[in-house]
Parts: structure tokens; sequence; C-alpha cells
């Protein structure tokens, strides 16, 4: 059952419904009655710049599910690091369409993936699938951007395997859309391999916005390192749900996560289920969650300075919000991410 | 300047300022003296606009104008500044930050240009160096961590910046070692101008040695309930505030 399926087969018995314990805070099969046509090819010669454009060496486009040049694989070999774009647009109006990529990080290649969700149309839904393969040794920061449209249905999901010693960071960072979801989930192999799972979430409006993680440790020595955190305003709703599993035998693992959130205003509201599930004996695992106010005193006291009262909250917001942005390792698209979040902080709830 | 009329001010269910009159000239210094609790704090609150703090009688005017109708920010950039009691910690916004962006929202707010970054670090370095705060200091998340007399004396430097017109001090002495009395005094003397007015509430004598009041108010009860020359400060200090708790 995903959005995929369903896509694929016009079946909107294939869509996640609320009935499904991983979908229950982001039905997808109440919100449609049908599963829409597919979406034409659209225009390439109207695509926009991405958000990382300077930023990359290489792009790969999808364009309304369909990639505009080459393969949808790739693989990157060992060498001097490399930067690749890889966009999504939807270029479409009431549509659906799925994307695939495979990405394979040859053993001790060396990349930064700039992943962007772009949007230059409404109403449609879009899914994408990602499979990321690293080799031994190999190291990937992913940094994905979602930027929707605000009454698309959105799905991303990417299958993460690691070698030993590769190291897997990633930073999501979405304002949501009428249903948006991105999806993680890694297999790690312990044996040194290193993962940083992050998100940040700033959905306002109507907005939904769901980060949904699992890491799977099944050897010993690995290290898992997660920081989401949220701000929801208006009527926006933020779901995360993580889950850390450590197998029986993986033991000597490490694995934080935390999830931290903010609620802006009284008919937002955030849905969180952290979950470490350990079945090993020796680890050292940690977690903690928060959902909380901004503090008002604070705010009183930068407005008595001369701020006013919604830019306040948008630097106290984004004070609180920047340590997962301050987390990305590529300077480029750490400045990029920032300016990202107070542009869409400063925008009406 | 500022005008005080028979004001009242509730917070939640209770009644703290009870009819409460006072005027500050231009070029004045008054201080506020009184009990714990009588009021002050809420006093000053109210005078900035602090949400919760209700106004239910009387007015606030500076230059004539009505303070009541302004929000915070509004009053800050007409130049109401509050040095506050207890100065709150700003989590991931270094002091820079915070100050530049109060800085130019209240020249936004008067229709001024905003200051560019150069022009504003060769301010705040020159006020800095002058109540001898270390620049390091500014470029870390604003109050988080530092001491009661670090905050009192970051209070003294963002007024320096802003430079406003209403001077409200509750407190600023409180926590602050003998040197740093005496730097942040001087730093608040330097303010002192024909077209500038200062309230200071202390409960010593010590800060008005430093900076000399024209005029001493006893807020008790709610009330202004004494006022006087400078010598009434001297005169609290010997005999307290019982001779005026039947007047309140
Ligand atoms: N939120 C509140 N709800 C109810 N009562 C309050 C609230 N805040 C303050 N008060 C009360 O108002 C009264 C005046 O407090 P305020 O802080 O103004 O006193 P103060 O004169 O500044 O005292 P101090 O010298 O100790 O600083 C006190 O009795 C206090 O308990
Ligand atoms: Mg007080």
């Amino acid at each position: 059952m995903s959005l995929a399926a369903a896509i694929r087969t016009g079946e909107v018995a294939e869509l996640p419904s609320r009935r499904d314990e991983d979908w229950r805070w982001t039905d997808l099969r109440g919100l449609l009655r049908a599963v829409p046509p597919a979406s034409p090819p659209g225009d390439a010669a109207a695509l926009a710049v991405g958000p990382f454009a300077v930023l990359a060496e290489d792009e790969v486009v999808f364009l309304n599910g369909r990639r505009l040049m080459g393969l949808d694989a790739l693989t990157i070999e060992a060498g001097a690091p490399r930067v690749l774009a890889l966009r999504f647009v939807s270029q479409a109006e009431g549509t659906a369409h799925h994307s695939d990529f495979a990405l394979t990080l040859a053993p001790g290649a060396v990349l930064t993936l700039l992943e962007s969700h772009e949007s230059a149309g409404e109403a449609y839904v879009a899914d994408s699938a990602l499979d990321i393969r690293l080799g031994e040794g190999a190291r990937l920061e992913r940094i994905v951007l979602i930027d929707e449209a605000a009454d698309a249905i959105a799905v991303d999901s990417a299958e993460v395997s690691l070698a030993p010693n590769a190291v897997f960071a990633q930073a999501v960072l979405t304002r949501g859309a009428r249903r948006q979801r991105s999806q993680t989930r890694v297999r790690h192999p312990g044996g040194g391999a290193r993962v940083r799972l992050d998100g940040l979430y700033l959905p306002a409006g109507a907005r939904l916005a769901d980060l949904t993680t699992e890491v799977l440790h099944q050897g010993v020595d690995g290290t898992t390192s997660q920081l989401t955190k949220g701000a929801v305003r208006g009527q926006a709703r933020g779901v995360f749900q993580g889950r850390i599993v450590v197998e029986e035998r993986a033991d000597r693992t490490d694995a934080r996560m935390g999830h931290h959130a903010l609620i802006l205003s009284e008919r937002a509201e955030v849905d969180a289920k952290p979950e470490l599930l350990i079945h090993a004996d020796d680890v050292a695992c940690a977690h903690g969650n928060t959902v909380g106010a901004l503090d008002e005193e604070a705010l009183f006291y930068a407005e008595q300075r001369g701020i006013p009262e919604a830019e306040a909250r948008a630097m106290l917001t984004e004070a609180f919000l920047v340590e997962v942005v301050d987390r990305i390792e590529h300077a480029g698209a750490r400045d990029v991410a920032r300016a990202w979040v107070a542009e869409h902080l400063r925008e009406e709830a | 300047m500022l005008n005080i009329q028979d004001l009242h001010v509730r917070v939640g269910e209770t009644e703290i300022i009870k009819g409460l009159s006072l005027s500050v000239p231009a070029g004045e210094v008054h201080a506020i003296m009184g009990p714990n609790g009588a009021g002050k704090s809420t006093l000053s609150y109210a005078l900035a606009g602090r949400p919760g703090y209700e106004v239910t009688g009387g007015s606030i005017t500076l230059d004539g104008e009505d303070l009541t109708a302004l929000e915070p920010n509004e009053r800050a950039a007409k130049g109401v500044f509050l040095s506050f009691q207890y100065p709150l910690e700003i989590p991931g916004v270094p002091g820079l930050t915070f100050l530049r962006t109060a800085l130019n929202a209240q020249r936004k707010a008067r229709g001024e240009d905003e200051v560019a970054a150069p022009a504003f670090l060769k301010l705040i370095r020159e006020k800095a160096a002058a109540l001898k705060i270390d620049f390091e200091m500014l470029k870390r998340p604003l109050n988080v961590g530092f001491s009661g007399g670090e905050k009192k004396r970051m209070e003294i430097l963002q007024m320096a910046v802003l430079s406003p017109r209403f001077l409200i001090l509750d407190e600023t002495d409180s926590g602050l070692d003998i040197d740093a009395l005496r730097i942040v005094s001087e730093g608040v003397n330097a303010m002192r101008s024909s077209d500038r007015a200062m309230l200071v509430i202390t409960h010593y004598q010590r800060l008005l040695d430093y900076i000399r009041p024209d005029k001493v108010h006893v807020l008790a009860a709610g009330r202004i309930v004494a006022s006087g020359g400078p010598e009434l400060a001297q005169e609290l200090e010997r005999s307290g505030y019982d001779q005026y708790a039947s007047a309140a």
C-alpha cells in the first residue's frame, strides 16, 4: 500500500489510510475520491532555476516524474568530492506523477546531494522514490528542500543502505503541503558506519508536514544521531515519526534521537511518535521529545526594544530551528537552508 | 514629557496600581522608591505596555500622546525604554543581531533609514567600550548564561545604542558590583539631556549618589504617597517605609 502503487494502478484502495498505523496522522485515502490522471510531460523550457543552482556541478532533473536527460540511475565513483543537484519538479495541475531514481556511491566515493522538491503548479499528486546505496567508506550528505504547493499531495521515500564505515548525513527541510510526507529508511550495518538524520518542518496555513524515519541497526558499532525540530503556525500540523530499531547482537550501538517543536498558534498541532526499539544489551541510546510554545516574556522583551511582534516571533522561532540548519556540513547548502527558513517564517501564517 | 493621571492597573484579577499620578518633565530625573511588592515593576511594565497588565483607568501620555493605545514596539519607537529588573535570556539570538534588529525596527517605524552594518558596528563598539563590555560577549546569545551584573550592563548598552527619550530603570543597580555601579551610572548620566527624562526605580540611596534625582517619590500599595527632593531618599534610608503604611 503506497501512493506510488495507487498512481501506478489508478486504484484508490492502494492509498495509505489512517487505518495503517504508520499513516494514521497523514491519511491520504480520505482525501482522494479517485487517483488523478497521469501528468503530462511538462515544458522543460519553462523550468526555473533550482534553489541549489549555483552550488552543484551537475544536475539531475525529474519533471512530472520523467527524467529530462539520462538514465534513472547513477553511480558515483571514488575520487574528488562531488556535488550533485537532484530536482523533482511538479509542473502540473490536478494530475499525478511518480519518479524513481537510484544512486550508488562506490566504496570511498564522496558526494553532497542537494535535493529539491519544487512546485510550478497546483493540486497535483507527486511521489518519488530514491534508492541509495553507500559502499564501504563512502560518504554522502543529503540535503532535501521540500517546497510543494499548498494544495498538493506529495510523498518522497528514500531507502538507504550502508556498508561498514560509510557515513550518511541527511537534513530534510519542509514546509508541508495539503499532505506531505518525507520518509527515510536506513539499513545500518554497524561496523563503524555513522548516520545523522535531521529534519526541520515549518508548515503554516492549512498545511501538513510529516517527517518519518526508520533506522535499523543490524550490526555492532553503529552510531545514529537524529535531531528534528519543527514550528507550526495557523492551522498547520506537524508530524514526526522516528523509529530506531537496534536488532539483536547489534551491540555497542550509539543512537540518539531528539524531536522538539514549537506550536505558534492555538489551532496548530504537532503529533510525535519517537520510538527506540532495543533488542541488544550493550547499547547507548537516548531520546528526548518536547513540544512547547514561545516564551511570552522573551517576546515582550524583544517588543519592548522596538521589534514588532510578528518579527519577534519569527526571530525567536528561527533561533530555535537554526540548530538543525547549523548541523549541515556543506557551507553553501547551509546558507541556502538558513535563508529559506528565515523567508518562510516571515510569510503570513 | 511623561504624564500619568489617576492610573489603575490590573494584573489578572488583582488591582496593583490604584490611582497613581506622576509627571516627569523633560530634562528631569525622578526616583521611585518603595517597599517590596508596592507596584514599582508593575508601573514600569504598564508604561512599556506588557500584555496582561491591563490599564483599567486613568491615562499615560508622552508629550501629550496617549501611550496606552500603542503596542510595546510602537512605544519603544516613540522613545520609551525599560531596563528590566530581570532581563530575559534570548536563546539563539546573538546580542549584535538582536540589537541591530531592534535599532532598525525603531528607525523604520520612525521613517528613518536603516543603519548599515559598518556604522552599526562602529556605534556598538564605542558604546560597549564605554561600558567596559567585552565585544566578544555581544556575539553570544543575548543574556544567556550571563551573570546578573552582566545582564544589567547589557541593558544599559542597549539603552545607549537605542538612544531613547524616556528611560525607565527598574532596579538597574541590583546585582552590580561597586565598579560596575559606577560605570553603569556614568553611562546613564551620559544620557541626561534637556530633551530626555528618566524614572529611576531603586531601593538604595547609593545609586542616587551617582544619578542625582530632581525629585524622589515614594510608591506604596499602588500609589504615590510622598514626593520630595533628593533629601527624601536620605530620610527613607534612616526611617524606612513604616510611616507610609497608614497613608497607603
Ligand atoms: N501576574 C501577577 N498576578 C498577580 N499578582 C501579581 C502578578 N505580578 C505581580 N503581582 C503582584 O503585584 C504586586 C506588585 O509587584 P511588583 O513586582 O510591581 O512590586 P515591586 O514594587 O516592583 O517590588 P520589588 O521591590 O520587590 O521589585 C506584588 O504583590 C505582586 O505579588
Ligand atoms: Mg520590582
